[in-house]
């Protein structure tokens, strides 16, 4: 497929769809081909790597959002707290225990046993105790890639050093387990479409700061992003990200987008709550509100900031790349990058998504919402619900709180902003 | 009062007053005082910076949450929500400083809202090595020392010299040392020592002055082992979870007065957290780097090779317990996460367990003494019967 062909209406959709449905259909024989299974996180994550040696790669959180949006992520969080997991730990580590326990059968195919657990610890210290759980059921391999946080502005030599150490000992153990040779001519060619892709997706996201922006950088930035979070490193990916890029720049020059009417141009902070994406988005675009920019569009990777894989530079790169996720930044940039998005995509407010399941995410935000309201004057609206647990979704309780801001917002601008 | 139980009470008076007399004592003199969130900061440097090392374990029920309140979401543990809130209210006026480490999101996280509240002092978050395996985790560590050190003296205005550093390794090991005695000899016999009273002693490491500390616990070893108590039937176990947010004393008294030993537990364990000395010689930051990658004790915040199901079934049987009573903060990931495998293993080994949930501000304690004393009765009841 090619970018010359006609490019169907939402192919960004309809695509991703049928790029999803090849994989998970690839996934489902996996293990009886006897073809190596790696469990993977999405920020961070080594995929590239990965795909040297042949692994298949498994990502439980993709897993649990899909589980999310098909309305069965709330049956596999009940079955695990049935076997004990309390109610106030991460849903999507219970939604991937609960599949477990339903023998891993999906709404989207089987989902194979994993061979080897690559822990890439970016940002979450919830992704060590996540796979150690995996480990202890399945007695798969357990293999930590530790990404140190950025505790400082910038990435330093020392921890640089550290990962690209680690990333050795990971291809020494890969290179055990599967018996075929390390090649670096390889992971260059799967780092230059990597590349390509990323190189894409900027152009794709840098489009939302047009008037009005040609999508939604959150409700529909998180279906877009799936390619590249998914399926980096692949020619697949680079078309995809190509035929999105098309497709948006299509709707700029007919000033289409995804409200009838753009009113209020939002920066979005946090998770959405995947098990009621629908309604949840639904509450933001009656008020004819759109996102210009999101965080959570940035959890595989802050390409935007300049974040890249590199075939010049492969296991540098890498380790780079891995330590620029965005729940891997500190608090005082991830605050700093929210201030320049609401600048520099010129939008009304920040609305903060707070997930109880993800305290890397949320713990902090309510310091974001006194700098920005107090020390920045920039309307903030803070809301609460979950990424997975159905329950914690009370749609009247948010209706409320998101009309009374929209409706502040409204009156601010016939009579700017009070003291 | 005088003997152990004097020196009981003084500790207990420090660990409950959430004002820091001592940090600020040591703060009027013009010393620097820096605190350590838990469950482990490498206080060997404050030390040898000449600053006063503190180690922080929340209010543990001793202010009133307002101002953090807003700050900190319902579903975050309370040893996070009252350490603002003492920031928030001045109480942690006399620090110049804090540290901050990889346990869990929250703490981390916690770096950062300190950064920006507390925006004249020095907020240090140390991303410590949880690739125990990788060869290169003690250069790394080591790297992550010096970078914190280069900020204490920084801080201090002065540069700590290697000697400087070995002493203060020296200084905490020897407190470290006694610590481990203070357990020993509890775990060998329980009667002589209560948990409860032990805990006080231990926590007023982090406290007092490390030299101070390692007097007084000498004084009541020494006391300890002077005592004539005599064994009693109770039901021996080790208590598990409590390795940060510390469960209220009045639960651990409402443990062993349902009938229980304990012979071991992980309370405030980063004052102890090395199970095996750490030498001085050689290149001192390396040397703590070391002791951290290859000699850390087993707990919920430290990734292992060796499955720590195992470290706990073996733990269980080399201390003899007849159970293993998970003691959790609420909201605690870390422990929470790891209660399901540790009870599985358990129950594999047939070792009995039970999980009991804690809250700083917690004061009604009867549920949780009928819940251990129903779980005495069954395990005592049950090896009568066989």
């Amino acid at each position: 497929m090619t970018a010359t062909m006609t490019v169907p209406q939402d192919v960004g959709k309809t695509l991703q769809r049928d790029l999803l449905a090849k994989y998970y259909s690839a996934l489902e024989t996996a293990n009886q081909r006897g073809e190596p299974v790696a469990y993977l996180f999405i920020p961070g994550n080594l995929v590239e790597l990965m795909r040297c040696f042949g692994f298949h790669a498994v990502y439980p959180e993709i897993n649990a959002l899909q589980c999310g949006i098909k309305k069965v992520a709330g049956d596999n969080i009940v079955r695990a707290e049935d076997l004990g997991y309390s109610s106030d730990v991460c849903g999507y580590v219970k939604n991937d225990v609960g599949l477990m326990l339903a023998d891993r059968l999906s709404p989207f195919g089987k989902i194979p046993k994993p061979d080897l657990l690559v822990c890439n610890y970016s940002g979450c210290n919830t992704f060590i105790k996540w796979f150690e759980a995996l480990a202890h059921f399945y007695g798969a391999e357990f293999a930590l890639v530790d990404l140190p946080y950025i505790r400082e502005d910038g990435i330093s030599k020392g921890d640089v050093a550290y990962v690209v150490a680690q990333l050795k000992e990971l291809i020494a153990r890969c290179e055990a387990r599967t018996g075929i040779p390390f090649s670096e001519a390889k992971l260059r060619e799967i780092l230059g479409f990597s590349r390509q892709a990323e190189e894409l997706w900027v152009q794709i996201l840098h489009l939302a700061k047009e008037h009005p922006s040609p999508f939604d950088s959150y409700f529909e930035a998180v279906f877009y992003m799936a390619p590249i979070n998914m399926l980096r490193g692949t020619p697949e990916c680079v078309d995809y990200n190509r035929q999105v890029l098309a497709e948006m720049k299509t709707r700029r020059d007919e000033k289409r987008g995804p409200v009838p009417e753009e009113k209020f141009r939002i920066v979005v902070e946090g998770p959405p709550a995947w098990p009621h994406f629908r309604t949840f988005w639904e509450l933001f675009k009656r008020w004819g509100a759109v996102a210009v920019a999101s965080t959570y569009s940035k959890v595989g990777g802050l390409y935007d900031q300049g974040v890249r894989h590199d075939p010049n530079r492969p296991l540098e790169s890498i380790a780079e790349y891995a330590m620029g996720s965005y729940t891997n930044w500190n608090l005082k940039k991830r605050a700093d990058l929210l201030r320049r998005y609401v600048e520099e995509y010129e939008a009304d407010a920040l609305v903060i998504h707070s997930v109880k399941s993800c305290r890397s995410f949320s713990v902090g935000q309510a310091d974001f919402r006194e700098e920005f309201v107090n020390e920045l004057g920039i309307p903030t609206l803070m809301i609460e619900s979950d990424l997975a647990d159905p329950r914690y979704f009370q749609e009247a309780q948010l209706r409320n709180r998101i009309d009374a801001f929209f409706e502040s917002l409204t009156q601010r601008r016939l009579t700017g902003p009070t003291a | 009062m005088t003997g152990l139980v004097g020196i009981v009470e003084q500790c207990r008076t420090l660990i409950e007053d959430v004002t820091f007399p001592r940090a600020r004592a040591w703060k009027e003199e013009g010393g620097e005082v820096i605190g350590g969130f838990p469950v482990y900061a490498p206080m060997e440097l404050v030390h040898a910076a000449g600053m006063f090392p503190v180690s922080l374990f929340g209010a543990g029920g001793g202010v009133e949450i307002e101002a953090a309140d807003s700050r900190i979401q319902s579903f975050v543990c309370s040893i996070t929500r009252s350490t603002l809130e003492l920031g928030l209210r001045g109480n942690l006026d006399a620090f110049d400083g804090f540290l901050f480490t990889n346990i869990c999101d929250v703490a981390r996280n916690l770096s950062g809202v300190f950064a920006r509240n507390f925006r004249g002092k020095m907020i240090e978050y140390l991303h410590l090595p949880q690739n125990v395996g990788s060869s290169a985790a003690v250069d790394y560590m080591t790297g992550e020392l010096r970078r914190v050190l280069a900020s204490l003296e920084r801080l201090g205005g002065r540069l700590v010299s290697q000697n400087d550093l070995a002493r203060s390794v020296a200084v905490l090991e020897e407190n470290r040392a006694l610590l481990r005695e203070l357990y020993r000899i509890r775990s060998e016999s329980p009667w002589l020592l209560p948990a409860s009273e032990s805990y006080v002693l231990a926590r007023a490491s982090g406290l007092l002055p490390k030299e101070e500390h390692t007097k007084l616990l000498e004084d009541a070893l020494l006391e300890v082992r002077a005592r004539s108590a005599r064994p009693m039937d109770k039901m021996r176990i080790l208590l598990l979870g409590s390795f940060c947010e510390q469960p209220p004393l009045a639960l651990l008294k409402a443990v062993e007065d349902a009938g229980c030993y304990v012979l071991d537990d992980d309370l405030a364990l980063g004052l102890r957290f090395l199970d095996r000395p750490t030498a001085a010689n050689g290149d001192p930051l390396r040397a703590i780097a070391e002791g951290f990658v290859h000699r850390a004790m087993t707990s919920s915040v430290c990734h292992t090779i060796r499955p720590r199901t195992d470290w706990l079934v073996g733990r269980a049987r080399e201390l003899g317990v007849d159970g293993v009573l998970f003691c959790t903060a609420k909201f605690c990931e870390p422990a929470l996460y790891d209660y399901i495998p540790y009870k599985e293993a358990l129950e594999k080994a047939e070792i009995p367990h039970l999980h009991v949930e804690f809250e700083e501000k917690m004061t009604a304690f009867e549920q949780a003494r009928t819940q251990v004393e129903t779980f005495v009765e069954s395990v005592l009841f049950d090896s009568e019967e066989r």
